[in-house]
């Protein structure tokens, strides 16, 4: 099994890292504080969906609203100055969170949007190269016989938009599948790629799984025959070290609200050779150049595919969390999921009747533990949960295919965060033992 | 209300010992619904005997709530004429809609006078009403024309 270069290793956790102090972030999430059903304490144990935000990102969201609120790259005045100002400050720290420069990052609805934009790039792009061949970057030009390779543990978002494309252009959709501990199976790799294939698409931590998945070893071989390299960031970015430059990819979506951040922003990094070559994909105002009755030229990126007004305050929030996450430190951020993941993976396997689907060993793992429970479904698991105030996820999270892949038809997830302890892992080890007992299995 | 509450003993023994389940010998037409949030499915069966009546078979995976659902239902409709059956499954429809406050007519409803409690759960209700969608798309299939209060339904 290889590693990637920022998955959290054994080796590097004692030097240099800081504890994460539990008690004292909580008291920055003021939802935290809540009760739910029976007047229960929440336990939080759904990051991987949705993360909590804290007191910082909410304050400055509503700061921005109250102080500078204007559309941003228009008016004259000075509120639009510093709204400005504000947006693209936002769009410099998120990029140097994640090892990039401003120029290459855009900003989108969610991932599902930034994932969208790319699966666009060849759709449109295939379609413009019919009527007018020199307008579009080959690239981005799809035929029959050309492939789109994803992972068998894709989340729907990295994987329909992939089918859509396929049924567009007469490409076909291929993907690498896995073995029964949840890891790639990466026997066949360069025969999955191969010269026909024009995307690699992949996930670098499964949501369902948990799976961290060796990214560079695929972008590498994805690089080989010239296909354009995509990694859905979304559960990796917000939990672990992630240099979006270093990871051989051409592009990388994810998302805002799961790192802290407010709903409604999605982001898309891209080499700037790769995104200056991109059809757009929305169009109207902002991300034009010039606009005639007859036809228009379009702005460089990240402008172009940022059409209409954009999300400000949803910017500056998320640039707020990366700011809370940084003054942490990714790397203690990543050490405390991983001994949280441990602890979480060690109760639940001394469980009878629970069979975890994902890998049982803590190495090249995120926090999202998806299990079964022999005789009771996942939704009644859930609801014996929520009766003790703890918020599980349960289905098929996105992921059906992954799903049927290990014959379950759904499972119960839980998933952490910085604001999570052992604690929480063990009220819901209690709950699953209360929906057994009560269910008679 | 607690959980155990909604999981009363009528629905865990439908759940754990289902009646009527399995596929006819000749249905008339099926509906296979599922919900897409968490994976539950149930595929439903009908056909009408030599006297109109209603024959319904069922097959499905999901959790206790749309399984016991589907058991309960299938109980409560096999061998009506289907008038009597729909006026079932709108009482049943009712039941899911009144966020918990309905008192429900057992005379109407039967067993399903348990799921009561679910209506409090509005992530479950789906569960819950998910055969009787099955049952209702399968009868339109089957061409199974049902009159409930001066109404047609086709
Ligand atoms: C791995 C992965 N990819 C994509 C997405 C989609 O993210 P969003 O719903 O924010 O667009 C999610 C979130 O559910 C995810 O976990």
């Amino acid at each position: 099994m290889t590693q990637t270069s920022v998955a959290p290793t054994e080796a590097s956790a004692p030097d240099g890292l800081r504890p994460v102090d539990v008690a004292r972030i909580r008291r920055d999430f003021p939802i935290l504080a809540r009760t739910v059903r029976n007047d229960r304490p929440l336990v939080y144990l759904d990051s991987a969906a949705t993360s909590q935000k804290p007191e910082q990102v909410l304050e400055a969201e509503s700061a921005y609203y109250r102080r500078c609120n204007a559309a941003v790259h228009r008016g004259a005045h000075q509120l639009a100055e510093e709204a400005t100002d504000a947006y693209e400050e936002a769009r410099r720290v998120i990029a140097g969170f994640v090892g990039a420069s401003a120029d290459d990052l855009v900003f989108t609805k969610n991932a599902t949007e930034s994932l969208n934009l790319v699966a666009y790039a060849f759709s449109n792009g295939t379609a413009k190269g019919v009527h007018a061949p020199d307008a579009v970057d080959p690239r981005f030009v799809l035929n029959p016989g050309d492939s789109i390779v994803v992972t068998q543990m894709e989340h729907h978002a990295n994987l329909v938009p992939w089918q859509e494309v396929c049924a567009k252009t007469g490409a076909t959709l291929r993907w690498i599948g896995l073995t029964d501990d949840g890891r790639l199976d990466l026997d066949g790799l360069d025969t999955v790629i191969d010269s026909t294939t024009r995307v690699v698409s992949i996930v670098h931590q499964s949501n369902l799984l948990g799976t961290i998945n060796p990214v560079s070893e695929i972008m590498r071989r994805a690089q080989a025959v010239g296909a354009i390299g995509v990694v859905d960031g979304c559960q990796s970015i917000p939990h672990m070290p992630v240099d979006v430059t270093a990871l051989g990819a051409d592009l990388v979506a994810w998302s805002g609200h799961k790192m802290l951040g407010p709903t409604g922003i999605g982001m898309l990094w891209g080499r700037h050779e790769v995104l200056d070559a991109m059809p757009p994909f929305i169009t109207g105002g902002s991300m034009i150049e010039t606009v005639f009755m007859d036809h228009s030229t379009y702005a460089p990126a990240p402008k172009r595919f940022e059409a209409g007004t954009p999300m400000v305050a949803q910017a500056v929030g998320t640039a707020e969390a990366v700011r809370y996450l940084d003054a942490l430190g990714m790397q203690n951020v990543a050490a405390h999921e991983h001994l949280l993941t441990g602890y979480a993976l060690e109760r639940l396997e001394d469980m009878r009747g629970v069979r975890i689907i994902g890998p049982r060993d803590n190495v090249a793992r995120g926090s999202a533990i998806s299990f079964v429970v022999e005789g009771i479904h996942p939704h009644d698991v859930g609801q014996f949960l929520d009766d003790r105030g703890v918020a599980v996820r349960v289905g098929h999270h996105c992921a059906w295919p992954t799903c049927r892949r290990f014959d379950v038809p759904a499972t119960t997830r839980l998933s952490t965060y910085i604001y999570n302890d052992t604690t929480d892992i063990d009220v819901a080890v209690e709950g699953v033992r209360a929906a057994q007992e009560f269910f008679g299995v | 209300m607690n959980v155990e509450s909604m999981y009363q003993e009528i629905i865990l023994d439908h759940y754990k010992n289902p009646r009527g389940k399995g596929r006819l010998d000749s249905a008339a037409a099926e509906s296979h619904q599922v919900n897409p949030t968490c994976g539950d499915e149930v595929t439903v069966q009908v056909a009408t005997d030599d006297s109109g009546r209603l024959r319904v078979g069922y097959e499905g995976q999901g959790c206790s709530i749309s399984q016991a659902s589907a058991s309960v239902m299938a109980e409560m409709v096999e061998g009506l004429d289907p008038k009597a059956a729909e006026e079932i499954r709108a009482a049943f429809l009712e039941l899911m809609h009144s966020r918990g406050d309905a008192e429900p007519d057992e005379d109407i409803l039967g067993d399903g006078v348990a799921f009561a409690g679910v209506a409090k759960y509005p992530a479950r209700i789906k569960c819950a009403l998910l055969p009787w969608m099955a049952l209702q798309d399968a009868e339109v299939k089957a061409g199974i024309t049902v009159t409930v209060e001066g109404e047609t339904r086709s």
